[in-house]
């Protein structure tokens, strides 16, 4: 048997105006998300910004206040999660501690009374995919973290179900560790074809593993776009500064009125990497502090009562207090609007042309 | 060298007093029962003097003894599997979340805050013939004839057992409730997910989960089953005909009542035998099916 024969498929997930509300507080706000059949869509926010929530009521694990869910053209707003025909991966892996590995794994399809032979087929070739072969016999507490990771992995994928869901489960790993499960759970989502929807706060996680990332904030959406529009075109002054180390500056336009009239009544932001010397520079600044990291270097700067940091690569010879000018390129430049705050390619493209005649 | 010694002194003047208390109280007490099986009961001027197993003899050729652990084994049977069960279910519907949680919560512990004495007072009303409440109900919702639920012998025993599990299950559930909200929500959430309904749940994820506590409970159920005989007092006093007596009420009897104190070590005895084999039976019993975090 092939890996092409065993591909569950994805299914597409459709929220529509959903709402989830505990007491007065709305920790989802009227949230509508796509996530197309067989991608690998990954919910980015700041802690408490309702990440966990949404991932749930996909689940079936919380209801929805408001709005229906979607999977595979299915409305499974008032489905149990039993009925939902989908996997899921938690934070704390919750593997079941009285359970061996193998029983671990298989837990769902002896719940839905699956044959032995089939079952034990697809636990060898599970195992074996995830290197699990000579632990089938251990109980979870025997298991190092990364090895309880994987198990919880091969549960939430032995069923072949064509959404899988993730809530932060790389969090308890080292780092090192982390880096080798995501490329390992990018490879499988890829292998295996379903759709993922995984949730994070780390943005190198969201970034490295997405095909889309849905950027929340407060419960509401921020932004949901493909990784590199999110670092390129941010929609908002929080999808800019939320993605970017260190993030981006987003500073008063009034800064760059002498180049472009019209940006004084809206914000510009410029990544610090797109920042350079330039002794003709449009922004005049004096170095207030300074950092040296190897391979570049981070500068504070100050201009106007507006502190913004610059990225240099290399090593300069720059002191503390002394004043320098900066320049970028045009297309570096974005602008968001300063009443409504998203973003305004009109004007950036306008002050851009200016820059640069 | 000088300071480890005064460290040990001082360990032992802190042990003092409890085991002054333990040895007085437990340990010389049960060694001196020990003791006493084997002689006879001092008699007016006439000293105990040692008999050997002479006692023990007289034990197995009792036929109330076989009566009584007969009468043990049955009231085992029927308190230990049925209040663990009636705490488990209780313990699952007051962990939901229901409305008034506090208060059915708190209702179903009240049997156990009340004195034995009390309970066993406040069903000799329910079980009295005609006029009690269970005969009152009976009479009018099947049409039964008046009952004598204590005086029967047929029913006695049954009548004791079932007091013994209203007033036990309630104590017991407060432990299954301890131990169902140490079961991490994840756990039951993943098996949902795994398409597992409640019955599911509970058998495969939940109840063994919880072994440990009904290794704990069902201990101290087996040690109440021989230890609890305050009610039989109230209820029956072990009649009619030794119906409805336990061992312990037995030894208490033979001890007591009639004073013959040598017997009464022997039955003490067999006794404490019977519940350190059970014990230890239990462990092994359990030993492969419990899962310790
Ligand atoms: N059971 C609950 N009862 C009340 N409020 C809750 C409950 N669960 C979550 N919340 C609130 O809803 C908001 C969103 O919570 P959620 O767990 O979705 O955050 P998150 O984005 O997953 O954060 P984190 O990254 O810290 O896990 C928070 O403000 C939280 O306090
Ligand atoms: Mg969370």
């Amino acid at each position: 048997m092939t890996a092409t024969d065993t591909r569950p498929g994805g299914q597409e997930i459709l929220l529509e105006t959903v709402s989830k509300v505990w007491g007065a507080h709305k920790a989802v706000d009227d949230l509508s998300i796509r996530v197309p059949a067989g991608t690998f869509t990954v919910l980015l926010g700041p802690s408490g910004c309702g990440k966990s929530t949404t991932l749930r009521m996909i689940a079936g694990l919380e209801s929805a206040d408001a709005g229906r869910i979607l999977i595979g053209g299915r409305d499974v707003t008032h489905l149990p999660a039993a009925e939902r025909n989908l996997a899921m991966v938690f934070q704390s892996y919750a593997l079941f501690p009285h359970l061996d590995v193998a029983e671990n794994i298989v837990f769902g399809l002896k719940v839905r009374r699956m044959a032995r032979d089939e079952r034990e087929a697809r636990l060898k070739r599970v195992a074996e995919l995830l290197g699990l072969s000579a632990l089938l016999d251990r109980k979870p507490s025997q298991l190092s973290g990364g090895q309880q990771q994987r198990v919880a992995l091969g549960r939430a994928i032995i069923a072949e179900r064509p959404v899988c869901l993730m809530d932060e489960p790389l969090s308890n790993l080292d780092a090192k560790l982390r880096h080798e499960m995501r490329v390992e759970i990018r490879a499988l989502q890829k292998k295996l074809g379903f759709t993922m929807v995984y949730v994070t706060h780390d943005q190198v996680e969201a970034i490295t593993m997405a095909d889309q990332v849905v950027l929340l904030n407060g419960g509401r959406l921020e932004q949901a776009s493909d990784p590199r529009a999110l670092y390129q075109r941010p929609e908002t002054p929080f999808a800019a500064r939320f993605i970017g180390v260190p993030p981006m500056n987003v500073l008063p336009g009034a800064l760059l009125a002498h180049v472009d009239a019209d940006l004084a009544a809206h914000k510009v932001g410029l990544r610090p990497e797109a920042l350079t010397l330039a002794a003709a520079g449009p922004l005049a600044a004096r170095v207030t502090s300074l950092e040296y990291l190897g391979a570049d270097m981070l500068i504070d700067c100050a201009a106007n009562g507006a502190t913004f940091t610059v990225r240099l690569p290399g090593d300069h010879d720059i002191a503390t207090g002394t004043e320098i000018r900066l320049g970028f390129a045009p297309q570096d430049l974005h602008v968001f609007d300063g009443t409504a705050g998203h973003r305004r390619d009109d004007l950036a493209m306008a002050a851009g042309a200016r820059l640069a005649g | 060298m000088l300071i480890r010694s005064r460290e040990w002194v001082h360990a032992w003047l802190l042990l003092l007093p409890a085991l002054f208390f333990l040895f007085a109280f437990t340990h010389v007490p049960a060694v001196m029962t020990l003791w006493n099986s084997f002689y006879s009961t001092p008699r007016g001027r006439r000293p105990a003097r040692f008999i050997g197993i002479e006692n023990y003899e007289r034990m197995i050729g009792d036929p109330v003894f076989w009566k009584v652990l007969g009468n043990n084994l049955w009231f085992a049977l029927g308190t230990i599997p049925t209040s663990i069960a009636i705490a488990i279910a209780m313990a699952l519907w007051v962990n939901d979340r229901l409305a008034g949680r506090g208060f059915v919560r708190m209702a179903y512990f009240t049997p156990t805050v009340l004195p034995l004495i009390a309970v066993a007072n406040i069903w000799l009303f329910f079980y009295t013939p005609g006029f009690g409440l269970i005969d009152q109900a009976a009479s009018t919702l099947f049409g039964w004839p008046q009952t004598n639920w204590l005086g029967d012998p047929a029913t006695a025993l049954n009548a004791v057992i079932v007091v013994t599990v209203w007033k036990e299950a309630g104590f017991f559930m407060i432990f299954y409730l301890a131990a169902l909200q140490a079961i991490p929500p994840s756990l039951v959430e993943a098996a949902k997910i795994e398409g597992a309904g409640r019955w599911t749940i509970f058998w495969r994820i939940t109840f063994p989960l919880m072994m440990p506590t009904t290794l704990f409970v069902s201990i101290n159920a087996v040690i109440n089953s021989f230890r609890l005989v305050d009610h039989i007092f109230i209820l029956t006093n072990g009649g009619p005909d030794n119906a409805s007596s336990l061992l312990l009420f037995y030894i208490y009897e033979t001890a007591f009542k009639y004073w013959e104190t040598g017997y009464g070590a022997t039955l003490t005895v067999a006794m404490l035998a019977i519940l350190c084999a059970l014990a230890i039976g239990q462990f092994f019993f359990f030993d492969r099916r419990v899962h310790y975090k």
